[in-house]
């Protein structure tokens, strides 16, 4: 272990292996599910079933697919409030992720975390923290605890580029490479940090130069393109994992809605945001390689479309059905 | 069938807008992302977008229509081949069970029930030390390094972190040989990192792991004080049950000497205030053994304030193989009968000197050492009252909001009827911490403040 490492920056990464049809199929159907439950729950928020804060993932499909396409069972996965794709992704069922939205009794929750706060020990999921920046150590303290039992596995460390403004984010890199914490660092560059942009918040832009002074290795990826997600996924873990200390991957990617529900995002233009979902589309890109590369049909597409719409639809049924919890939830779980 | 576009609500507190204006016409076709029309809030003018795919049938709510209350159905949207006359069905099924947001927003309140209420927990008494049993001198800091030892020896998820805990023996020495015991995986030296390293605990708390998080003293933690109620005490209540911190935080808490304001403060009333945790703050080596064990074991995040002058003191200590005392019981320090003092930590030093001058005044005090801080041992404070009917209470803390403040609340609450003289309190000063000999002296608490208080509510 802590063999003398080369800096991936300056190797030149060989570019994405081209997905197998299947794999362009799962990427496709994951993405859509994540895209059609997001939707819903705006809707569900426009209904006013849906309280508080609200924060879509629409557009920024591809990172989570993509690096759990590249994950093994047993690898842990931590994120901010932007959350419920990497639940969705993870395997978590949609069904209590939306009645835990809704704050429900079946919710994951049971409807006293909501949208910011879901967790599940059987999926290796740790949240869903709503205190920007406190999931970079947390998810630290996750691959330490990997180290610690030697068992192999990798903390998936999932913040934006606002996050990586906090000063614990560099407190847990300086850790990380300290001890060597087998931990990937994923920064979804979304350019927005609520409404500020990322040249107005921070000095140095390229995130994957973050951990430049800790000595940990980062790359800039295309993360609108879940096969460069994957590619890189691949790498990043494979170098987690053999004990080479932790991986900075900053996905350049893009959010199609506000910061939340109640964000009109006047801090960019209408232009922007058509530009890149006409031309950056993650969904479309694989629907193109589907339809265009593995001759896949329309038809075929519109079957994977109508089981996403019905998974979506009946999460939102009994999200919307399902009883609020119980009076007697609100003195449980507080201490174990 | 025909699918109703709602008047949306954008913000958790909107109840009405304003529909500005119309982006797509009837007759247009729309599919998911569209941009169907513009409302106004009080706030901001935002966007509607389509969720549905089909057809705009007919428009409902006319552009510069005002106050239009959310949920009210402002379009039709048809799937292909229907025409607007169809027949609009609900949205979705979703919608008919939807409350308004008024009605989500306005404040709940659940009607009485008796289900609803904290649950009664019953602690159970120190376990009886056997007749016979050999006692030895410790001191406080031996004893807190035979606990951790003891509890590391036992449990290999067990490590102890923190700033000089290994190679330097501990800033306080009381990790002191832990390290040549167990190694460096298990004593881990960090940087001066307290923000970070508390989240890294915690983390691997979650992961399943048991750290044992020492902060050089407690006026460090405020760095990490978010990592420690925002993320170990909230998880167990926001996973709803799933995942759960086994962690213990500890370090020298409150003055130590002459060290001055940003090294001198007592944050027991502060942890003491959040849900989620558990709070102990032991006076003597024994209790100081007893209690750190139960902590490390116990499944939830302990806050566990050592005093710096107590660590010098020593106390005789129980030999046994397994120490552990209860977390959340209280322990009467002497028996009286005219006064209850309570007092816990280091103010216990001033309690028991203070009843030992006032029983030469012909004034029986009891003094009831807390221990843990939170669960309060609160019956074991309201049955001394209800023997004596006076209380006095001590602490090094400020006297806004204090652990003093609590226990008179609780006594007017369960022991009204019972007090023959005001609740009164003996604390540090409402001062930071000066570092002038004389003015320290002044800011803490003393002997003498004890006694005029006792003499107070005895009316001597």
């Amino acid at each position: 272990m802590a063999a003398k490492k080369t800096s991936p920056r300056t190797a030149v990464p060989s570019g994405p292996v081209p997905f197998t049809k299947d794999q362009d199929l799962e990427a496709y159907r994951e993405m859509l599910l994540i895209r059609r439950f997001e939707e819903k729950a705006g809707q569900m928020y426009g209904m006013g079933l849906i309280g508080g804060f609200c924060h879509l993932y629409i557009g920024q499909e591809a990172v989570v697919v993509g690096m759990q396409m590249a994950m093994k069972p047993g690898d842990q996965v931590i994120t901010g409030y932007r959350d419920h794709g990497h639940m969705l992704s993870t395997g978590m069922d949609a069904r209590g992720v939306m009645a835990e939205l809704t704050g429900r009794r079946g919710g994951l929750s049971k409807g006293k975390g909501g949208s910011m706060h879901m967790f599940s020990i059987e999926k290796q999921f740790f949240g869903g923290h709503g205190i920007v920046g406190a999931q970079v150590s947390l998810g630290t303290g996750l691959a330490f605890a990997d180290r610690y039992r030697e068992n192999g596995n990798v903390s998936v460390t999932y913040f934006g580029d606002g996050a990586a403004n906090q000063g614990q984010v560099y407190e847990s890199f300086n850790m990380a490479e300290l001890w060597k914490l087998p931990v990937v660092y994923v920064i979804e560059n979304n350019k927005y940090a609520m409404g500020t942009a990322v040249s107005r918040a921070s000095a140095q832009q390229d995130f994957s130069k973050r951990g430049t002074s800790f000595n940990i290795p980062g790359e800039q990826v295309d993360g609108m393109d879940v096969q460069a997600v994957k590619a890189a996924g691949e790498r990043a873990l494979a170098f987690a994992r053999e004990g080479n200390g932790p991986y900075i991957l900053e996905m350049q990617t893009y959010r199609y809605r506000g910061h939340s529900m109640s964000d009109p995002a006047k801090y960019r233009s209408k232009e922007e945001v058509q530009k890149m979902r006409t031309e950056h589309d993650p969904i479309e890109q694989v629907r193109t390689r589907l339809l265009d590369g593995h001759k896949v049909t329309e038809d075929d597409l519109k079957k994977i479309d109508a089981d996403v719409r019905e998974i979506v639809n009946a999460a939102a049924d009994f999200a919307s059905s399902d009883p609020e919890p119980d009076v007697a939830e609100l003195y449980t779980d507080i201490l174990r | 069938m025909a699918i109703e576009v709602l008047m949306p609500a954008l913000s958790p507190t909107m109840e009405k807008g304003n529909l500005t204006k119309w982006v797509k016409k009837e007759g247009d076709t729309v599919k998911s992302g569209d941009v169907l029309a513009e409302i106004e809030t009080d706030k901001a003018t935002m966007e509607v977008e389509a969720v549905d795919e089909g057809i705009l049938g007919k428009i409902l709510v006319p552009e510069g229509a005002q106050d239009v209350a959310v949920n009210t159905p402002i379009a039709t949207i048809l799937a292909e081949g229907e025409d607007a006359s169809a027949a609009p069905a609900p949205a979705a099924k979703a919608a008919e069970s939807a409350p308004s947001p008024a009605a989500a927003a306005a404040p709940v309140t659940p009607a009485p029930s008796a289900v609803a209420a904290p649950p009664q927990v019953t602690v159970q008494p120190d376990p009886e030390v056997p007749a016979g049993t050999e006692f030895v001198t410790q001191t406080v800091r031996e004893a807190l390094r035979d606990a951790m030892a003891e509890e590391m020896r036992r449990d290999g998820d067990v490590f102890v972190m923190g700033e000089e805990v290994a190679e330097y023996q501990g800033a306080y020495k009381i990790t002191q040989g832990l390290l040549q015991e167990f190694g460096a995986r298990r004593v881990i030296d960090t940087p001066i990192t307290e923000h970070g390293f508390a989240g890294v605990g915690v983390g691997a708390a979650m992961a399943g792991l048991k750290p044992i998080v020492e902060f050089m003293t407690f006026n460090f933690a405020m760095q990490a004080i978010d990592q420690i109620i925002n993320s170990a005490a909230k998880t167990l209540y926001m996973s709803g049950g799933q995942v759960h911190c086994s962690i213990v935080f500890r370090g020298p808490n409150g003055a130590a000497a002459r060290v001055a304001a940003q090294h001198s403060q007592d944050y027991t009333a502060w942890y003491s205030n959040v849900p989620g945790l558990k709070v102990i703050a032991p006076y003597s080596a024994a209790d100081a053994k007893g209690l750190l064990k139960a902590a490390i074991r116990d499944p939830n995040p302990i806050i566990f304030l050592e005093n710096e002058i107590l660590y010098g003191h020593s106390f005789e200590v129980p030999k046994l193989d397994d120490y552990v005392l209860p977390i959340g019981k209280a322990r009467i320090a002497r028996s009286g009968k005219d006064v209850t003092i309570v007092s816990f930590s280091i103010g216990m030093t001033y309690a028991l000197k203070a009843a030992e001058e006032l029983a030469k005044q012909g004034i029986d005090a009891e003094v009831i050492d807390l221990r843990t801080i939170r669960p309060m041992d609160v019956d074991a404070i309201v049955a001394s009252v209800k023997k004596t009917g006076r209380c006095v209470t001590v602490e090094e803390g400020w006297p806004q909001s204090g652990i003093g403040a609590e226990i008179a609340a609780q006594l007017m609450d369960k022991a009204f009827d019972f007090l023959d003289a005001p609740v009164l309190r003996v604390t540090g000063k409402d001062v930071p911490m000066p570092y002038a000999a004389n003015l320290e002296k002044l800011a803490l608490p003393s002997v003498a403040e004890v006694i005029e208080a006792v003499k107070a509510v005895t009316y001597k």
